[in-house]
């Protein structure tokens, strides 16, 4: 278990700090770059679905709404590649430094 | 209008929830098909093989630990497949591409829809999860607040959920059997139970692990050979396939259609399937059978990689079988196309099946539908039993201090009698209309468990009273919510108009529970509330960093 001591000492450090801080503004980002393209979606097929049903260009068969659809689903899935990207390396790199107690 | 709204409801319980049925007219008994003796042998097959698995899993089961979560000893990868496995169901498969079959685009929202809850799952919970918490969900509400009312709320929370899902699952394997195998429904739901009690009692964490494992890798092998059959019969030309199929069945395909009657049903429900998938007990619980954050984070990067993959298949499949089984008689009754379909509106993919592959390709995949029902009963089988044994026997009734033999006997104890639960109830159940389950387990699961475990996440201020507060009134809300829609109100109680119009409820019983729980946190000033709140600093430090956590496997 953490002493209380060792709780003080991680919380007031910069190495703590930085990983708190950086961690939380990448993951608003990337919550947000998910919600929002999908929401815009959900309220484009509900309120202007003749958007989706464009073709995708003169002559294609295929809808707008459909690549579309792969887009938010690839797109999304390589979000969580970034954010695996930069944990692995970036935030758990910090972690290990702030377990090992160092901490400036 | 509003039986469109119904419909598109009811479709999409059968994408949830594994229940037979797309299409209302389908609702009632199911004409059992003929003996398919392929799709049969299949089945035994994997039957056998996930025996052996569970005979090999005992002899790794030596600890509670080794039973709950597999000792951590899953990797990255194997949990990766196992979560997607949880996800890809047998529902998804028949009612994504039925729904495109007969409705069009709108499957494809739906399709996007539920993936969407899992890079969240990634961003938000996945690490603090497995950081927070050892064998149940109840671990992380409860890590700082009332070890036993909240552990109590948080365990009737999971199995609300666990009963509501393992019904509507047992109900969706017996009309399966009838339609693919040729078999009496009784039999499923016996044969599900029985063997979904024996995994779990027997084999534990590392028996149902396995089995999610095979049958994604099934699972995803079938739905890759059907699209590629599929696209070869359009020259590998999705042009070519999109125009014929706008040529079948006319440019509406490519409409969303039922669900610009009401957008606010849609993102009511859009809710529910988002904010519901993080409060599912049998998805969360995964995340405690890897050993470390770092292996968390990748078990949900292979999971999302390979749901959103089958999702396209999927896509594919749909549009494909507009062409190939909408305009071909034989796949209708009386062999005329554009009639009733034969065996009713989940069919589509499986007629599919057998246009392109023959009665093999048919047979593998119907086995593959059933194995799959198998494999999510045993997750929700083995989240139930954790909760019995761990929370309420080991935590709540013996305060920590439970004897690991009596533990492993209340455990086997739990395990079958959820069996013998969802066998009786699967057979009562057999001819309702049981969209409403789906429904409820995602409203409850959005209301009681997801905004529990993010506030006591992420929001220092969380105390006891607000938690039980909001916990209760989501549940309460959620519940009733359900009871007062179409899905109950009207389709099984059967009065003319349901008082509440949405059959997910979720957004609003959702955000009842948030504001309750916040109301009833932030007016908390006592003594317990404050000690509670200055307890969050070790749990956020843990959660950032692991420290404390438990380690990897203990064998």
């Amino acid at each position: 278990m953490i002493t209380p001591t060792a709780i003080d000492i991680i919380r007031t450090t910069p190495a703590f700090a930085q990983l708190v801080a950086r961690r939380r503004k990448f993951v608003v980002c990337l919550t947000l770059g998910t919600l929002l393209p999908y929401y815009a979606f959900v309220l484009a097929a509900g309120f202007a679905p003749r958007l989706l049903a464009q073709k995708l260009f003169a002559g294609s068969a295929i809808t707008l709404g459909w690549p579309l659809g792969v887009a938010l689903i690839v797109g999304t899935w390589i979000l969580t590649g970034v954010y695996i990207r930069r944990a692995n390396s970036e935030f758990d790199d910090l972690t290990t430094r702030i377990v090992a107690g160092d901490l400036k | 209008m509003k039986r469109g709204i119904r419909s598109v409801a009811a479709t999409l319980a059968v994408c949830a929830g594994g229940t037979a049925f797309a299409m209302p007219e389908a609702a009632g008994s199911v004409q059992r098909q003929p003996l398919n003796t392929t799709a049969i042998a299949m089945f035994v097959v994997f039957v056998l093989t996930t025996l052996g698995i569970t005979y090999w899993s005992a002899s790794k089961t030596r600890s509670m630990k080794d039973f709950y979560n597999a000792g951590g000893g899953i990797s990255g990868f194997q949990n990766g497949l196992a979560l997607a496995g949880d996800y890809m169901s047998a529902a998804a498969l028949l009612g994504l591409t039925s729904m495109i079959f007969f409705n069009g685009y709108d499957g494809m929202i739906y399709a996007v829809s539920f993936f969407v809850a899992w890079p969240l799952l990634m961003f938000l919970f996945a690490e603090r999860i497995r950081n927070l918490g050892q064998v149940t969900i109840a671990d992380i509400a409860s890590f700082r607040l009332d070890q036993q009312r909240v552990r109590t709320l948080m365990a009737f929370g999971s199995l609300t959920v666990v009963c509501f899902y393992l019904v509507a699952q047992m109900v969706g394997a017996g009309q399966l059997i009838q339609l693919l195998f040729g078999l009496r429904y009784e039999y499923a739901v016996v044969v599900v139970g029985v063997l979904m009690a024996v995994y779990v009692t027997f084999g534990g964490m590392v028996a149902t692990t396995w089995v999610q494992i095979i049958k994604a890798v099934l699972m995803l092998f079938g739905a890759t050979l059907l699209a590629v059959l599929a696209l070869r019969y359009f020259g590998f030309s999705l042009d070519a396939m999109f125009a014929q199929a706008v040529a079948a069945h006319g440019t509406a395909i490519m409409l969303p259609s039922k669900l610009v009657s009401d957008p606010f049903a849609m993102l009511s429900l859009s809710v529910a399937l988002v904010f519901g998938t993080s409060g599912l007990p049998h998805i969360l619980m995964r995340f405690f059978t890897v050993p470390d954050a770092k292996a968390a984070r990748k078990s949900v990067f292979v999971a999302t990689g390979f749901i959103g993959y089958f999702f396209v298949l999927v896509a594919v499949l749909g549009v494909a079988a507009i062409v190939i089984v909408g305009r071909n008689g034989i796949f209708y009754e009386g062999g005329v196309a554009g009639g009733k379909l034969i065996g009713g509106g989940n069919m589509p993919v499986m007629h599919l099946a057998r246009a392109m592959g023959g009665d093999l390709v048919l047979g593998f995949l119907s086995a593959v539908a059933f194995a799959t029902i198998l494999a999510v009963v045993a997750g929700l089988t083995m989240a139930g039993t954790s909760a019995i044994s761990h929370d309420l026997y080991a935590m709540v009734i013996r305060k920590n201090r439970a004897d690991p033999r009596k533990e492993k006997r209340v455990s086997r104890v739990a395990s079958i009698a959820i069996a013998g639960v969802a066998i009786v109830l699967g057979i009562v159940f057999k001819e309702q209309n049981i969209a409403f389950l789906v429904s409820m387990t995602y409203s409850v699961a959005a209301s009681v468990n997801f905004p529990i475990l993010a506030l006591a996440i992420y929001w220092k201020g969380l105390t006891t009273r607000g938690a039980l507060l909001g916990g209760v009134a989501g549940l309460v809300s959620a519940v009733g919510l359900v009871v007062l829609s179409p899905a109950v109100w009207v389709k099984v109680l059967g009065h003319s108009a349901a008082i509440f119009p949405y059959d997910y409820p979720a957004i609003v019983s959702m955000s009842i529970a948030f504001l309750c729980t916040w109301l009833g946190s932030v007016t908390d000033r006592g003594a317990r509330a404050i000690r509670e709140r200055q307890r969050f600093d070790d749990q956020f430090i843990r959660g950032q960093t692991g420290i404390g956590a438990s380690g990897a496997a203990s064998h």
